[in-house]
């Protein structure tokens, strides 16, 4: 298991870091989503709390799902000048952190266009191009709300863990 | 001198490959050059499409004799029933059939993940399916119970027949009350928070043919990615025209057509199960007409574009569930295209719940089909009722004891 995890942050660890230096190019504070996962023995650690008080990043909560002795999962806008600290001590502190854009992917072969979802995505992630009508998915937009998951008829939205 | 054409001259012309198709969307652009009478005289076959949810649909099975017999009293496919209230090994499975420990809306709203409609889509994808039966037991059909794996080339025969299909027209569908509903028509945000419509516009079959001047009994149509027929008009038939209380005319709605076809030559990717959130489970179905340019007529009916196509805006959340007439006025589909309306004022997003991609691949497969000489039309044994009839929906009274 520990193994496995170790695996997982060796192959997100280099990506959000070229994120990093690409961000800091454009805007120095600009916000990431990311996605925080926890496993059981470290749900009960106040790690959000330190992000802000040691590192002094900015943190808007999208979305959480963190309980008492049970793996948890937490969506997050962050920014600030120590960012890349900031994710390097999640990684120390055993949280698996991935980009937000992979969690939720649409199966293509399934999606028929209907336009179902494009009513209810909150940010316009999904939306209708005009003129041909077909359903677009841009992925930066989404906040992994996950209505469109419920909503497809065709279940084509998928959440990927 | 005005443009005449039979049956028998478009099939000549389709065998010889020299006729001339278009889409009911690439017609527009020549009617807009040529004229409604030019146009008439260079275009032989306007082909029309349709892909969406279509809940009246269903399969007729015969599924062969097991040794011993079973007369089949109860069928399950993949745990959904299916109507065996027929002959021996015969059965009905409808599209939107559901598993009878299905916990429905009762975990509000009830996701429906598998139906009829997926066993539908499931027999056609060529996957094997679990059917079990019960019977009483008979002296000619001993057997009592049956548990086996079909797949659709075991069988011997699957007939997709759907009562009512290819909608005329269909509600702009909003939300007037302070919750969310989940309706047929998709997930309804409070306080006009949204607008869902369903229908190909300019592309949809009956829209083409409002008068239904050649749709009838026989017409032979792309169905399923196969080839199908029209049966007979479809169940709530009632054809007319759109009026508000001022006397204002928008455009045709009320036709629905019964369709029919062998199932084993459609495709997966033309019927697919479908699961409507808080609603239930269904089966979308591509439809493609071919309308034949017998006469200018014909041609100024296809050449109707969506800003002549009106849909009326209904409140879900009650005036449809309680049956209360009147609507909130038409938008036109082009209005609805465009990703906003106005209604009572305000300005509200829409979405489609049709797609008009896929209608769009129909019309261009059926235009192919027909422009290889791999499909001609057929003229209809009847025409089907119009709104010159004035047929009128019935409503059913509850009657006290």
């Amino acid at each position: 298991m520990f193994s496995t995890t170790t695996g997982r942050l060796r192959a997100v660890k280099p990506a959000l870091q070229a994120e990093g230096q690409n961000r800091k190019e454009v805007n120095g504070l600009a916000p990431k989503r990311i996605v925080l996962r926890f496993g059981k023995d470290i749900s009960d650690k106040p790690i959000i709390y330190y992000l802000v008080k040691d590192y002094d990043l900015v943190i808007n909560i999208l979305k959480a799902n963190v309980n008492p002795n049970k793996e948890g999962t937490l969506v997050l806008e962050l920014s600030g000048e120590n960012y890349d600290k900031g994710i390097e001590f999640l990684i120390s502190q055993g949280v698996t952190v991935q980009p937000l854009a992979e969690e939720v992917f649409r199966n293509e072969e399934r999606c028929t266009s209907c336009g179902a979802c494009t009513g209810i995505c909150p940010t316009g992630a999904l939306h209708l191009e005009r003129p041909s009508m077909e359903v677009k998915f841009d992925s930066d937009h989404c906040i992994v709300c996950q209505i469109c998951v419920k909503v497809c008829p065709l279940k084509a939205m998928e959440v990927r863990f | 001198m005005a443009i005449e054409r039979t049956y028998a001259e478009i099939n000549e012309k389709i065998k010889s490959g020299k006729a001339v198709v278009l889409t009911a969307e690439e017609v527009l652009s020549l009617v807009e050059e040529k004229g409604v009478s030019g146009a008439a005289r260079q275009v032989d076959v306007v082909t029309t499409g349709t892909f969406s949810a279509m809940c009246s649909s269903g399969v007729f099975l015969n599924f062969g004799h097991p040794k011993p017999r079973i007369r089949m009293q109860k069928v399950w496919l993949n745990g959904i029933p299916a109507y065996s209230g027929i002959a021996a090994v015969d059965a009905y499975l409808g599209a939107t059939e559901l598993p009878e420990d299905d916990p429905c809306n009762s975990n509000y709203p009830g996701e429906f993940r598998y139906g009829g409609g997926h066993v539908i889509h499931d027999l056609v994808a060529r996957k094997p399916i679990k059917l079990e039966a019960v019977s009483y037991g008979t002296d000619c059909y001993p057997r009592r119970e049956l548990e086996t794996c079909i797949t659709l080339d075991d069988i011997n025969e699957a007939t997709l027949f759907n009562p009512r299909n290819a909608y005329q027209n269909y509600n702009c569908a909003v939300n007037l009350s302070d919750r969310t509903i989940y309706t047929y028509l998709g997930m309804l945000k409070p306080g006009l928070g949204n607008a869902h419509y369903c229908s190909a516009g300019q592309l949809s079959p009956l829209l083409n043919d409002p008068y239904f001047l050649t749709i009838g009994i026989g017409t032979r149509i792309f169905l399923g990615g196969g080839t199908g027929y029209v049966a007979w008009s479809g169940t709530q038939h009632f054809p007319g025209i759109q009026e508000d209380g001022q006397g204002n005319s928008y455009g045709p709605a009320g036709g629905t057509l019964s369709l029919i076809g062998d199932l084993k030559q459609m495709k997966p990717n033309w019927l697919v199960g479908a699961s409507i959130l808080g609603y239930g489970a269904t089966l979308m179905v591509g439809i493609g007409i071919p309308i034949p340019i017998l006469n200018e007529e014909v041609m100024r009916c296809v050449s109707v574009s969506d800003s002549d196509l009106y849909a009326p805006v209904v409140d879900y959340s009650e005036a449809y569930g309680q049956r209360i007439p009147g609507n909130l006025g038409y938008v036109s589909y082009a209005q609805l295209k465009s990703g906003k309306i106005s209604v009572n004022g305000r300005e509200v997003p829409t979405a489609p719940l049709s797609s008009y991609p896929k209608a769009r691949e129909i019309a261009g497969i059926l235009k192919q089909w027909i422009e290889k000489g791999e499909f001609c039309l057929t003229e209809p044994v009847k025409l089907l009722p119009s709104c010159k009839d004035g047929i009128t929906a019935r409503t059913l009274e509850i009657k006290g004891t």
